[in-house]
């Protein structure tokens, strides 16, 4: 290893902890994403001729937004000495002065906070959040976000794209909302970081590392945003979050096949995660004020706690699912409940729930409906009704560990 | 910023909103310097809609798109940003039965470079 190699370790380090941190203050002191990018670059290449003779600064954070800033601010300047009428005159001076700058740790905190919910705005599509999410807070490279999400790295990139324009011409404030649009706001930064989540632990473990990585990174999220913004429902998507990746391994066999929780391996669970998950949630509940994602953590939490299926304290989980359709009255939480009252009182009272939610109840597409109602109907020793819903159930999915997995179910009961 | 508030209904809601009611909202508005200008405007079978082609004027009986939703009025509001906006236009009365859509006002872009 040669000495250079030596002294720009630290600056790739601090890179890597700290440099959305300096690129979330960059884009607020010089009002657009593009030129904090560039200031981001600048103040780093600045960073790797200074720190190798002159030491690391005590607060590099500050030295790079400060050195970024200047930077960029003299370049524009440049630029309009050489073209009078160009947009950089009015760019300098619609910066804001950060001159007056308050307490600093927390001015940082507050910038990630701002980049947060101004990348998911309620109006940009949920996509365009997701991708701009992983691009600007995550720090991820459009070509691994496209990999993850599977598209282009052209359509990828044109939806980020088109997502800072709206942000710079319609105008939307780079601010944290204040406390009366706070819940609405919120909700959809949780629902943001859920579904990159649930990106990744879709992805099957053939599947590229770089698509199971997303799980990781929603949990990354989820733990910064509970960081700087203490709710008990952040509390709550954290815990589900660590939960439901507490039984990645023992979700899926080494080919690919589904595992349902009644037959997976519950020593594969992973009980440190399961413990740090449980914590969160009993926080989140006591505080009063939990939502949707803390009761599904509960749930899950149940779950995680028990030793076996028949273990499972199934009337404690109807009671959750009962609270959970005071937030979330939708069908497919009226199946889950089914599932649960199945496994309390037996699959007959299951199946009763189950079928007026196939008939008008408006899951009669959804083929997890038919799975629930086919698997019911085999615990009842009724195969020949069980193939049907198996079947339907086949017809409505794509997906192939799916398909795999209701065939397998199909040559159980002989069909 | 100024921002144009688009209200869209489909024909059963036309006359949905009383205009009472819609006058009542403008008017705060105007009370808190918002409204730069708003007007309810006539059913699409009044609507003409003009292109120029070859130096031609052509004329077509209609408006310019058929679709379920027709444009029904507008307001253009002075907001600090978007989030005030969408407070705007979140109140304004026909949205309980149409769409709103918000649109950022651009401004004309003078410089040499755009010719």
């Amino acid at each position: 290893m040669t000495k250079r190699e030596l002294d720009t370790a630290p600056i790739q380090e601090i890179y890597r902890r700290d440099g959305r941190r300096v690129f979330a203050t960059l884009v607020r002191l010089l009002g657009s994403f593009d030129l904090a990018e560039e200031a981001l670059q600048t103040a780093f290449v600045a960073a790797a001729e200074r720190w190798p003779q002159a030491g690391v600064p005590g607060n590099p954070v500050a030295w790079l937004v400060s050195a970024g800033r200047f930077r960029v601010i003299d370049q524009l300047r440049r630029q309009r000495r050489m073209t009078p009428w160009s947009d950089a005159a009015e760019q300098i001076d619609a910066m804001p002065d950060g001159a007056s700058a308050p307490d600093e740790r927390e001015t940082v905190e507050d910038d990630q906070l701002r980049l947060i919910f101004t990348c998911c705005h309620p109006s940009l599509s949920e996509e365009a959040c997701i991708a701009l999410t992983l691009r600007e807070v995550c720090g991820l490279s459009t070509e691994a976000i496209a990999r993850a999400c599977l598209i282009t790295p052209t359509t990828l990139a044109q939806r980020i794209v088109r997502a800072k324009a709206k942000i710079r011409d319609a105008g939307i404030p780079y601010e944290v909302p204040g406390t009366d649009e706070l819940p609405r706001r919120l909700a959809r930064v949780l629902r943001v970081i859920y579904l990159v989540f649930n990106e990744g632990y879709s992805a099957s473990q053939g599947e590229d590392l770089l698509r199971t990585a997303l799980s990781s990174e929603a949990i990354r999220l989820a733990r910064l945003l509970l960081e700087l913004l203490s709710e008990p429902e952040v509390q709550g998507l954290l815990a589900l979050l660590l939960l439901q990746d507490s039984r990645r391994t023992a979700r899926a066999t080494a080919e690919g096949e589904l595992v349902p929780l009644d037959e997976q391996d519950r020593a594969l669970w992973d009980r440190a995660t399961i413990a740090e998950g449980c914590a969160l949630v009993r926080q989140a509940l006591r505080s009063g004020r939990f939502g949707a994602y803390s009761l599904q953590a509960a749930i899950a939490a149940v779950h995680a706690e028990a030793s076996s299926p028949e273990a499972t304290d199934w009337a404690e989980i109807v009671g959750l699912y009962d609270a959970l359709l005071r937030f979330e009255p939708s069908p497919i939480v009226l199946l889950n409940r089914a599932v649960a009252v199945a496994m309390r009182d037996g699959p007959e009272a299951g199946l009763m729930l189950v079928e007026p939610l196939l008939e008008g109840g408006g899951l009669g597409r959804y083929h997890l409906a038919h799975a629930v109602k086919a698997d019911l109907l085999r615990r009842l020793e009724r195969p020949v009704e069980a193939r049907v819903a198996y079947l339907t159930a086949f017809e409505l999915t794509q997906q192939e560990p799916e398909r795999r997995f209701l065939v397998r179910r199909l040559r159980e009961i002989g069909g | 910023m100024k921002y144009l508030c688009l209200v869209y209904l489909d024909q059963e809601n036309w006359s949905a909103c009383p205009d009472p009611v819609c006058a009542a909202y403008a008017q705060g508005l105007i009370d808190n310097d918002r409204l730069i200008a708003g007007e309810p405007l006539h059913p699409v079978h009044t609507a003409t809609t003009i292109r120029v082609r070859n130096g031609q004027v052509q004329l077509y009986d209609g408006p310019f798109a058929e679709t379920k939703e027709l444009l029904a009025g507008f307001y253009l509001v002075d907001a600090k940003d978007l989030n005030e906006a969408i407070q705007i236009a979140g109140g304004i009365p026909p949205a309980k039965y149409g769409s709103i859509e918000v649109r950022p006002v651009r401004q004309l872009d003078l410089s040499d470079a755009a010719g």
